[in-house]
């Protein structure tokens, strides 16, 4: 899978034009467009029909491109994947995924469609939204369903109904799906994107739900709302010492490529890989973040 | 291709506009409300009647209500109206689109 940065997921709604317009402008990682719960029943076509268009002719820069198609047992299914394909869309996201089964028949009506519009196969990607007991059981099984896949999201609000319980500020009835998620996202070398945060008033509690996922290795969050994007951005920011070690392993990449040594070295110790790719990780965000440009050099205030 | 039944989509929300498709006999007649008419007016009809066109529709009543739709969303607009309108929603003309 492309390492790219995918700290903050925006969800648009995708009936709504001025928002599906204006998507674009908020500097998200991954723009969502959602033809799914936010779409009322008889609005289905017409929302269709709207991320179709706009997929068509906006620029929305640099975003990763997602839509979250109506489940696999809905009539609009087949209709959403056909038209998302069709429109170039480069992610599609499944709801409550359950199994690797479901995964396969996503992808196999995704190929239908590419071969319909004559889009080389493999084109498009997918990824599984998590939201019941039985998704997270399953979670390593469905991440690697198919080579496709480039992230699981775990959806808290369906999942701790089925768990008979909803959500609480400390966030310790989500801790297990986390952790399910999140190793199995990383067992198969996918993103892993936690869960919205729905009130918009309780800024200290995004932020220390931030910091949570952030400490325990998520790629990022979704998001609803486009003022959550810089507060997100800021906690993922790397500190200044972080990149100063970041650069000084790049250095000492550039120095043994230029030695053609295949050991990296850096105050005498050997650099282990794990290091170096920590320190790739680093340099992008820092390099997303504003603080440092391409050459590595910092960017003044 | 005839109109089977009168259809709208679309909203009266900024950014937007509301298209509703009635029956006619007399080519495609566009009634345009828009604050941007003097300006847009002619550009937004052309969408309108492109869009109906390629979708085989050749005789139709339009009423057009626009809050500022760029050409994308006029065009979705108008497209979701012609397949309510023809009872084609659940098979959408991937031709067309």
């Amino acid at each position: 899978m492309e390492e790219r940065l995918r700290r903050t997921m925006m969800f648009v709604p995708g009936n709504n034009a001025g928002m599906v317009k204006d998507a674009g402008i908020y500097g998200a990682d991954s723009i969502m467009f959602d033809l799914e719960d936010s779409v009322s029943m008889d609005q289905k076509d017409a929302a269709r029909m709207l991320v179709y268009e706009a997929l068509q002719t906006q620029d929305y820069g640099d975003a990763e491109l997602v839509v979250r198609v109506n489940g696999i047992d809905t009539p609009y299914f087949k209709n959403d994947v056909f038209a998302m394909v069709k429109a170039g869309i480069q992610v599609v996201r499944l709801p409550k995924v359950e199994s690797a089964q479901m995964m396969k028949d996503l992808v196999a009506v995704v190929e239908e469609a590419e071969k319909k519009f004559n889009i080389p196969v493999g084109t498009t990607h997918v990824m599984a939204a998590i939201e019941s007991a039985r998704g997270v059981l399953k979670a390593l099984e469905i991440a690697e369903s198919t080579d496709r896949m480039i992230g699981l999201a775990l959806s808290a609000e369906d999942y701790t109904t089925d768990m008979k319980t909803h959500r609480y500020p400390d966030g310790a009835e989500l801790e297990f799906a986390r952790n399910m998620i999140l190793h199995a996202a990383r067992a198969a070398g996918i993103a892993a994107f936690d869960t919205v945060f729905t009130n918009m008033n309780d800024v200290e509690g995004f932020q220390r739900e931030t910091e949570h996922i952030h400490q325990l290795g998520f790629d990022g969050k979704s998001l609803v709302n486009p003022r959550q994007i810089d507060w997100v951005n800021k906690v993922y920011e790397p500190t200044k010492k972080e990149i100063e070690n970041a650069l000084d392993v790049e250095a000492a990449i550039e120095e043994a490529n230029a030695k053609g040594s295949g050991v990296i070295s850096m105050n005498g110790q050997m650099v282990d890989r794990p290091v170096v790719l920590r320190a790739q990780r680093v340099l992008r965000l820092a390099k997303a973040s504003g603080l440092i440009d391409e050459d590595g050099e910092y960017i003044e205030e | 291709m005839e109109i089977k039944q009168t259809a709208l989509a679309g909203t009266l929300e900024s950014s937007d506009i509301q298209i509703t498709l009635s029956q006619g006999s007399n080519g495609i007649q566009i009634e345009l409300d828009s604050s941007v008419e003097a300006l847009y007016g002619p550009q937004i009809k052309q969408v309108i009647t492109t869009t109906l066109q390629a979708a085989g529709i050749d005789n139709t009543q339009v009423k057009a209500v626009d809050k500022g739709a760029l050409d994308c969303v006029i065009k979705a607009r108008t497209l979701a109206a012609a397949q309510r309108a023809l009872g084609t929603v659940d098979e959408p003309n991937w031709e067309v689109l």
